[in-house]
């Protein structure tokens, strides 16, 4: 089993290719029901920084970098953080932080209940995982001055 | 029974990776203890703390083994070492001795008193409308240590990037 | 009460390899499980016996649940963690890059 390129082998990359959209679609699923079941948004967050992270150790660094480039995940990152500051910040209409400004909270265990809580876990699920992403792929590209060995 | 199994499982793991001198069977063994964590977690009814501390585990071991593959030679023992050995397990000793007299003065172990989480239990499904108790406390009634939590993980990531980032571009050309 | 004395034999062995081993990444180790040990605390004092998880379910009363406020403290403390493990892995690639070896004996040079 020769690789063509650089990453793994053959069989590592057969799999990878049939199960990494799959968790991609979990971390999505436990972030959007963190308010019925257990889980939320660092949870989630990480479980999608995972799936990026698979990609990049079985196919080398160029495909996984051609998906999420490191200039798009400082991007989304300071957009998690943005987005759960405003969301904190709007609480200042009824004169509390973080207050609750929906009128109806909605039936229980309904996926649109509750709240600001699953906007909030949808921006810390995007801060996290990008933001993970990016310690990643800056930690292993790393190259150094070329004054090794 | 099994909590106490559990925990001997977890001490003697990391035994094994504090005494070993290979650091990748040490890294190992670090991965052992975490999953070992997420099993007790189970046990004493956290579900949201087992998932986050599996994944989170998962890839605390990608970046140590990252860490670990530089060779480096081995360590020898200099002078002094059996003062420092026997400084260091004198001072522990006596750190459990205060311990154990500390922790008599807590609540037994399965009696908590739960004066706060008597409210967010009343008064959670009415006040939010979250079915997950942990994710109204941590969003909605404290949601201000969530603010501060995420601003750790964005100093920490701008940390490791400004840590990380190859200097003096100009001067290699030389 | 067995239990608490068992969580801080653990906090023991990670002071252990803290104060004692030489090289950086036996340090980075002994951290960890110090911080495990220091989460395991936390949520061993909120247990209740024969107590339940800390969700709702369709249709039923829960009369008896386990104590949800540590848990929520201790979720934001192991994702800190990780943070702060990543961040000191990064200067100890620095450092190897820097003076050639993990041994905290020889980084001495406190310029340059």
């Amino acid at each position: 089993m020769k690789n063509n390129k650089t990453g793994m082998t053959l069989i590592v990359k057969t799999i990878t290719r049939l199960t990494v959209g799959l968790i991609l679609l979990y971390g999505i699923y436990i972030v959007l029901h963190g308010h019925i079941s257990p889980g939320g948004g660092f949870a989630g967050g990480v479980i999608i920084a995972l799936s990026f992270i698979h990609l990049m150790l079985a196919f080398g660094r160029e495909t996984a970098l051609k998906k999420l480039s490191q200039t798009a995940a400082s991007v989304l990152e300071s957009l998690g953080a943005l987005m759960f500051l405003a969301i904190a910040l709007l609480g200042f209409l009824g004169g509390y932080l973080f207050f609750n400004f929906f009128l109806h909270k909605g039936k229980p265990f309904d996926l649109f209940s509750a709240g600001i809580i699953p906007l909030c876990n949808i921006a810390i699920s995007l801060k996290v995982g990008a933001g993970l992403f990016a310690i990643f792929a800056a930690l292993i590209l790393f190259k150094g001055s070329g004054k090794e060995e | 029974m099994e909590l106490q199994l559990l925990l001997l499982f977890m001490i003697f793991a990391a035994v094994v990776a504090v005494e070993v001198e290979d650091l990748l069977s040490s890294v190992i063994a670090v991965g052992a203890v975490g999953l070992g964590l997420s099993l007790v977690f189970l046990i004493l009814k956290a579900p949201d703390l087992a998932i986050t501390q599996l994944v989170v585990e998962i890839l605390c071991l990608i970046i140590l083994i990252r860490a670990t593959i530089k060779k480096d030679l081995p360590l020898l023992r200099d002078g002094r070492w059996l003062f420092n050995t026997t400084s260091t397990l004198v001072f522990i000793a006596l750190f459990l001795i205060f311990a154990y007299f500390a922790l008599k003065e807590l609540p037994g172990f399965g009696q908590p008193i739960m004066r706060v989480a008597k409210e967010y239990i009343n008064n959670g499904l009415e006040k939010t409308g979250a079915t997950n108790i942990v994710a109204s406390i941590i969003l909605d009634f404290r949601g201000y240590d969530t603010l501060g939590e995420a601003t750790i993980l964005f100093t920490a990531v701008m940390g490791v990037l400004a840590v990380i980032r190859s200097v003096g571009r100009i001067k290699d050309e030389k | 009460m067995s239990e608490y004395i068992l969580c801080l034999v653990l906090f023991c062995i990670g002071l252990y390899c803290v104060l004692r081993k030489r090289n950086i990444i036996k340090i980075i180790i002994g951290l960890g499980i110090i911080e495990y040990a220091v989460n395991l605390f936390f949520v061993l004092i909120g247990y209740r016996t024969h107590g339940r998880a800390p969700i709702l379910a369709k249709d039923q009363q829960i009369l008896n649940m386990v104590d949800p406020l540590p848990q929520a403290l201790v979720l934001t403390s192991i994702v800190i963690g990780l943070a702060v493990t990543a961040l000191i892995v990064a200067i100890a690639i620095r450092l190897y890059e820097k003076y050639g070896t993990f041994d905290i004996t020889k980084i001495n040079r406190l310029k340059g």
